[in-house]
């Protein structure tokens, strides 16, 4: 085998690539995402073994239990295809040890996939994309989808192309301080967007009214007593825009709602939200706390208070 | 619904149950699976509204490790077919159909979460199968079976949407527009709240004491409405920098300077 060195071609590393995106797609209970892994694995196992006992190990090597996040499992199939190739040209590589580097690095990985991309990206994306949509515009879909597939493929690439020019090195780095940085950033900047979010996008109004006062003449608008026509309406204007909303009527209503803006606006949306923290830690269904809202809202419409 | 919209739908609605596994291309979350819809339907205004709408309250559903999050794929496209159906004999407004498809949605969140852990256990037989393909080295039929499992995932989205697609149109409008004021306001009350569980569910992943201060800020700062996301984007990543320069620059100056071995100090840091 020496003579001949079997190598893994860009082509070949491009086709597990390909296939590496299928990984979820027999997700099962038993061993998860193995069948998705074997199948990336094929291109690979075909190039650099012409055996069928090698094949054949290699195919049940790579169908045990495999877990991670879809996307940071490129770094990790890259290591194994470069721990692949050097078994192929006779180097002591046995089956514990790629076992091995693939649950050592799945799970630390998958510790980083989840909050960067599912609790930080995502959401950040998801949120820019529906204040475009809810603005009407079908940028927002199409800004969303282009953008997070970009990223995406991107990073399967470059990762899966990282791991397998650094081989089984890389497994001893990733409890380096790289990695915990990367999650610790993408908290700081998930907690701040997360944070933005509740106070943009979580609809709460009271509307219970808390005082009706008269207000001094001069401080709302004499609609009695506008010019006619055009020159009236342009009146108005003119003294909406000084006036504000309170200037339309004679008498000032406050609504509860207007109360607690004034503390801050949100502030109903942020202690619904920590409330909804709460439960969950708690084991409550977040379906049920959902139910439980509408519920609420209903209440709140019939009697009158929201 | 005419039969070239209906395969449409279809097609859309196999793509978002393939995606509800895969989570690659995201054809499963509702900013784009209810857009399609509503394009395909001839809705598309009202496709992206719903979209919008939804994605703000799925933001926080993910699949994280062998947990099943509520399924943002049936969601989002039954919810988009349903609201299609309202709207195409002109006489429901678009607010109501909007906000009651939004409802729906929740619901139906739970039966296609339901429907995924069906279709789950049947990948257990068939990763089985894999496992006999591989003893003769059979590649072909481990990529079939693969390719099986991922139909099963769409067809977990599309059969339930062509079922839907059969409702006439009338039945739905028809329950619309019996619906009282106070269901509908409510409902649009509820939709309102509902965001708050999504994000709690995020914070929940991700919070530690550390990082607390930096959900107040960007709720302290998200109340300038002059500021854009994009704008609150910017601010979250400086400070995120500036946190871990900073901090960075304490564990360097901090107790265990003057050991004059820096890679220890590093180790003993962790």
């Amino acid at each position: 085998m020496a003579e001949n060195k079997v190598q893994l071609s860009k082509k070949d590393r491009q086709a597990v690539a390909w296939r590496h995106q299928f990984l979820q797609g027999s997700w099962n209970y038993e061993r998860m995402q193995n069948g998705g892994w074997c199948y990336s694995m094929i291109p690979a196992i075909k190039a650099l073994y012409k055996d069928k006992d090698d094949q054949v190990a290699a195919l049940k090597r790579h169908l045990e239990f495999y877990n991670t996040h879809p996307y940071v499992s490129s770094p990790v199939i890259g290591v194994t295809l470069a721990l692949e190739e050097g078994r192929a040209n006779g180097e002591p590589v046995d089956d514990a040890t790629i076992q091995g580097v693939k649950i050592g690095m799945m799970g630390p990985l998958a510790g980083v996939g989840d909050p960067v991309f599912w609790f930080t990206v995502r959401p950040i994306l998801g949120a820019l994309g529906a204040s475009l949509a809810l603005g009407g515009s079908i940028m927002g879909p199409i800004l969303f989808f282009v953008v997070w597939n970009a990223i995406r493929l991107a990073f399967m690439w470059y990762t899966q192309e990282f791991g397998y020019k650094a081989g089984a090195s890389i497994a001893n780095d990733l409890s380096g301080g790289m990695l915990g940085k990367l999650t610790e950033g993408s908290s700081i900047l998930g907690m701040f967007i997360i944070g933005s979010l509740v106070q943009r996008w979580v609809s709460i109004s009271f509307t219970p009214i808390v005082s009706k006062i008269p207000q001094q003449p001069g401080a709302y608008i004499d609609w009695a007593n506008l010019p006619a026509g055009a020159e009236g309406i342009k009146t108005a204007l003119t003294q909406y825009s000084a006036l504000g909303a309170n200037g339309l009527d004679a008498t000032k209503i406050t609504t509860l709602q207007q109360n607690l803006d004034q503390l801050i606006p949100g502030l109903a949306a942020v202690c619904l939200t920590l409330l909804c923290c709460k439960l969950l830690k708690k084991n409550v269904s977040p379906i049920v706390i959902i139910i439980a809202l509408f519920a609420v809202g209903i209440i709140g419409r019939v009697l009158n208070f929201m | 619904m005419s039969p070239i919209t209906i395969l449409l739908v279809i097609i859309v609605a196999f793509f978002a149950g393939m995606e509800g596994v895969l989570d690659e291309w995201q054809f499963h979350q509702p900013l784009v699976a209810c857009t399609l819809i509503g394009i395909v339907t001839g809705h598309p205004a009202e496709g992206i509204l719903l979209g919008g709408s939804l994605q703000m309250i799925a933001l926080g559903w993910a699949n994280i490790g062998a947990a099943v999050a509520p399924d943002a794929a049936l969601a989002s496209t039954a919810s988009a077919i349903i609201m299609a159906l309202a709207l195409s004999k002109g006489n429901v407004d678009t607010t109501t159909a909007v906000s009651t498809a939004i409802a729906l949605a929740i619901p139906l969140s739970v039966a296609g979460l339901f429907l995924s852990m069906i279709a789950r256990t049947l990948s257990t037989g068939m990763v089985h199968a894999m496992d006999r393909a591989a003893e003769n080295a059979n590649f072909g039929a481990i990529g079939r079976w693969q390719m099986a499992a991922i139909a099963m995932q769409g067809l977990r989205i599309a059969i339930p949407a062509a079922a839907l697609c059969v409702i006439p149109a009338e039945a739905v409008t028809g329950a619309l527009n019996a619906m009282p004021a106070w269901l509908a306001g409510g409902m649009a009350v509820g939709g309102g709240m509902v965001a708050a569980v999504g994000y709690a569910m995020v914070i929940n992943m991700m919070a530690t004491k550390e990082v607390w201060p930096f959900f107040a800020l960007g709720f302290v700062f998200a109340a300038i409405s002059q500021i854009t996301l994009i704008g609150l984007g910017v601010i979250g990543v400086s400070l995120a920098l500036i946190y871990l320069g900073l901090k960075e620059l304490a564990s360097q100056g901090g107790g265990n300077g003057g050991s004059g071995d820096p890679l220890g100090d590093i180790l003993n840091n962790y």
